[in-house]
C-alpha cells in the first residue's frame, strides 16, 4: 500500500491505490447494515433514554421537563428502593451459588472417568441453557406449588412440613434464586471446564510430588491458573444477574408484596403499566451505571488477584 | 456403578475434598477411594437435580389433565396419554405461535448471519480509516442492557408504524455486536495467502470476499446463526413489550399467557405446550451442541 508514493500522482492510478479506494467503498457498504441498524436501534435509544430521564411523559400528553425529579423520586419511591436492594441481594446470592456449583462440578469432571460419562455429564449440566427462562419458570412454578407441588411432596418424605414457596417473602426469593441458578450455572460451568482443561498435566504432577494434594493443590495451583476464567465468569454472571426479569415475572410477579421485585421489573412496570416513561428511563440509566461500575471495579480488583500466564 | 450409588447418602460431603485418606486407600485398587465415591455421588445428585425437573415436565405432560395433580408423581407414565397435547392446540393457537416464533427467530438469525459476516469481514480484512475506533464503538454496545434502550425502541417502533408487528421484534435484533466480533475473529483466523493469490489472478476486493473468504466462513456463520436461534427462540422480555395482540405472540409469551388463563386448572396442558416449545431447542442441542458451546464461550476467550 506504500507503493503509491513511487508512482507519479497525476497519471493513471496505480493498481494498489485503486484497490484501496475500492476497498474503502466496499468496507462502507459492508458496514452499512450493522452501523445503520445500531445507530437507529442502539445509539439513538441511548440518547433518547438520557433525554427522557429528565422529562415526564406518558406518550399521550406533551412531554414536560422536570429536571432531576425522576432521579429524586427514585431515591424516595419505596418500591424502587426495595427492588434495587432485592436485585443486589439476588446478584450476590445467585452469582455466588452459580460460580460455586459450576466450579465444583467442573473440577470434579477433571478426575479420571469413562469418556461417555464425562460427555453425558457435560451435556446434562449444559442442557438448561438451551431452554427458555419463561418455560422453565412455568414448570418450576408448578413444582414449587404449596399443595400439589412435587418439591413439597419430596420434602414431606423426609418429614419436612409443606413450605409456602411462592407465598412467603423469604421462600419466594429463594425460589427465584434456585430457578435462576438451575438454568444458568451451566454457562459458568462451560467456562471453567475450558479453563481447567488447559492446565498442563505436569503442573498437577509436580504439585503431587511436592505433597500438595486435595484442597491445598486446588487453592495453590489450580485456582491461580484459572483466575482469568473466574474473573470473566463472574463479570458475565453479575451482568446477567443484574438484569434478571423472566424468572421473577413468571414465578412470583414480584410478590408477595415487593419481596421478589427486581430493578428491571420496575422499569417494565413504570413504563408499560404506569406510563411513566421518564421515570423508567431514569431507573434504566441507574441500572446501566451500576453495571458499568461493577465491571470497572471488578477489572480493577483483578489486577491484584488474577494471575495471567 | 451400583456399589458407588449405594454409598450416595453417606459420602456426599467428601465430594469436594480428596484429602489424605484418599492417598492411603488409593493403592488398593479393589476399593474405590472415599474421595472417588464422594465425587460420583455429588455428580449423580447434580445430574438428577438438573434432569429431574425436565423429566417431571415430560412425564406430567403425558398424563391426562385430571391426573396431573396426583402425588406421588409417576416418572414413567405406563400408558402415555396425549390428551394434553390435543387440548393445548384447542386452548391456544399453537400453530400460529410456532409460526410466529419460527419467522421471528429465523429472520433474525439470517439477518444476523448476513450483516455480521459483512461487518466482520470489513473489520478483519478491509482497510479503511477509523477501523479501530468504529470497532470499539460496536463492541461498546454490548455493555448496554436491552432494558435501557427498550423504552425509546418501543417509541421508535411506534413512530415507524410497526407497533404490534413481527417486524418490531425482528428489525432491532439484527445488528449484532457479538456476532460481528465473532465473525471478525473468524476472518482473522483465516490465512492471508488466499487473498494474495486471488489478487495476483486479478480478483478485486469484492471477488476476494465473495469467492474466497465467504465460502470459508460458513462454520463461523453457523455459530452466529445457532446463537441467534437459541437466544431469540427463548426470548421473553422484548416480545412481552413489543407485541400487543395474541396473533403476534411468540411461543414463550403465549405459554405464559396460557398458564395465566388456566391457572392451576390443568397442569398437563400447559406442560404439553412447554414440551412442544422445547423441541427445536432440543434439536439444536443434539445436532449443534458443539457449535453452541463454542459460540457461548467465544466471548470469554478474547
Amino acid at each position: 500500500m506504500t507503493t503509491t508514493s513511487a508512482a507519479p500522482r497525476h497519471t493513471v492510478k496505480p493498481p494498489a491505490a485503486r484497490r484501496s479506494f475500492v476497498e474503502r467503498w466496499l468496507a462502507m457498504i459492508f458496514l452499512a447494515p450493522t452501523l445503520l441498524g445500531m445507530a437507529l436501534f442502539t445509539f439513538l435509544p441511548i440518547i433518547g433514554s438520557l433525554v427522557l430521564a429528565f422529562f415526564r411523559w406518558d406518550i399521550i400528553s406533551a412531554p414536560q421537563f422536570v429536571g432531576f425529579a425522576n432521579f429524586a423520586s427514585l431515591a424516595q419511591d419505596p418500591t424502587v428502593r426495595v427492588s434495587f436492594l432485592n436485585t443486589i441481594v439476588f446478584v450476590v446470592v445467585a452469582v455466588t451459588l452459580q460460580l460455586g456449583i459450576a466450579l465444583s462440578l467442573a473440577s470434579m469432571l477433571q478426575a479420571r472417568m469413562p469418556s461417555w460419562l464425562r460427555v453425558f455429564l457435560r451435556s446434562t449440566f449444559f442442557f438448561p441453557l438451551v431452554l427458555s427462562a419463561a418455560s422453565v419458570s412455568i414448570f418450576m412454578r408448578y413444582m414449587f406449588n404449596e399443595q400439589f407441588g412435587v418439591v413439597n411432596w419430596l420434602l414431606s418424605l423426609i418429614g419436612i412440613p409443606a413450605v409456602p414457596w411462592l407465598t412467603s417473602p423469604l421462600a419466594s426469593a429463594a425460589v427465584v434464586v434456585l430457578v435462576y441458578v438451575w438454568q444458568n450455572f451451566g454457562f459458568s460451568f462451560l467456562l471453567f471446564l475450558g479453563a481447567l482443561s488447559n492446565i498442563p498435566k505436569e503442573l498437577h504432577e509436580a504439585a503431587n510430588l511436592d505433597g500438595a494434594t486435595g484442597w491445598k493443590q486446588f487453592s495453590n495451583v489450580t485456582l491461580p491458573l484459572i483466575s482469568p476464567a473466574v474473573l470473566v465468569a463472574s463479570v458475565m454472571a453479575i451482568i446477567s444477574a443484574l438484569q434478571v426479569f423472566d424468572q421473577p415475572y413468571v414465578l412470583t410477579n414480584g410478590g408477595p408484596g415487593d419481596s421478589t421485585r427486581t430493578a428491571v421489573m420496575v422499569i417494565f412496570e413504570s413504563a408499560f403499566q404506569q406510563l411513566e416513561f421518564g421515570e423508567a428511563s431514569a431507573i434504566g440509566l441507574v441500572l446501566t451505571v451500576l453495571i458499568l461500575a461493577v465491571t470497572a471495579l471488578q477489572f480493577r480488583l483483578s489486577r491484584r488477584f488474577v494471575f495471567y500466564q | 456403578m451400583s456399589s458407588q450409588t449405594l454409598h450416595t447418602g453417606t459420602n456426599e460431603h467428601s465430594g469436594s475434598s480428596t484429602g489424605t485418606p484418599t492417598r492411603k486407600t488409593y493403592r488398593n485398587r479393589r476399593l474405590p477411594a472415599a474421595g472417588t465415591v464422594g465425587r460420583y455421588a455429588a455428580l449423580a445428585v447434580a445430574a438428577a437435580l438438573t434432569l429431574g425437573p425436565v423429566l417431571w415436565t415430560l412425564s406430567t405432560s403425558l398424563r391426562t389433565p385430571s391426573e396431573s395433580f396426583n402425588l406421588p408423581p409417576s416418572f414413567l407414565p405406563i400408558n402415555p396419554d396425549f390428551t394434553a397435547y390435543q387440548e393445548v392446540f384447542k386452548q391456544i393457537n399453537v400453530s400460529l405461535l410456532v409460526l410466529n416464533s419460527a419467522l421471528v427467530t429465523g429472520l433474525i438469525a439470517l439477518g444476523q448471519m448476513a450483516s455480521a459476516t459483512l461487518a466482520g469481514y470489513a473489520f478483519a480484512r478491509l482497510d479503511f480509516r477509523g477501523r479501530k475506533a468504529i470497532f470499539s464503538l460496536v463492541l461498546a454496545t454490548m455493555m448496554v442492557p436491552v432494558q435501557v434502550t427498550i423504552v425509546p425502541v418501543f417509541m421508535l417502533i411506534r413512530g415507524m408504524g410497526l407497533s404490534d408487528t413481527l417486524l418490531a421484534l425482528i428489525l432491532p435484533a439484527i445488528p449484532t455486536a457479538f456476532g460481528t466480533f465473532l465473525m471478525r475473529q473468524y476472518f482473522l483466523g483465516l490465512p492471508n495467502d488466499f487473498a494474495e493469490a486471488a489478487a495476483l489472478d486479478g480478483a478485486g476486493p469484492w471477488r476476494i470476499f465473495s469467492s474466497v473468504y465467504a465460502p470459508l466462513a460458513v462454520p463461523g456463520m453457523a455459530i452466529v446463526g445457532i446463537l441467534a436461534f437459541n437466544f431469540h427462540w427463548n426470548e421473553f422480555f422484548r416480545p412481552l413489550i413489543l407485541t400487543i395482540s395474541e396473533q403476534n405472540f411468540t411461543l414463550p409469551l403465549g405459554l405464559v399467557t396460557l398458564q395465566g388463563n388456566l391457572g392451576t386448572g390443568s397442569i398437563s396442558v400447559v406442560l404439553a405446550g412447554v414440551i412442544l416449545s422445547m423441541l427445536p431447542a432440543l434439536v439444536v442441542f443434539i445436532f449443534g451442541q458443539r457449535t453452541l458451546r463454542e459460540g457461548l464461550t467465544a466471548g470469554a476467550s478474547k
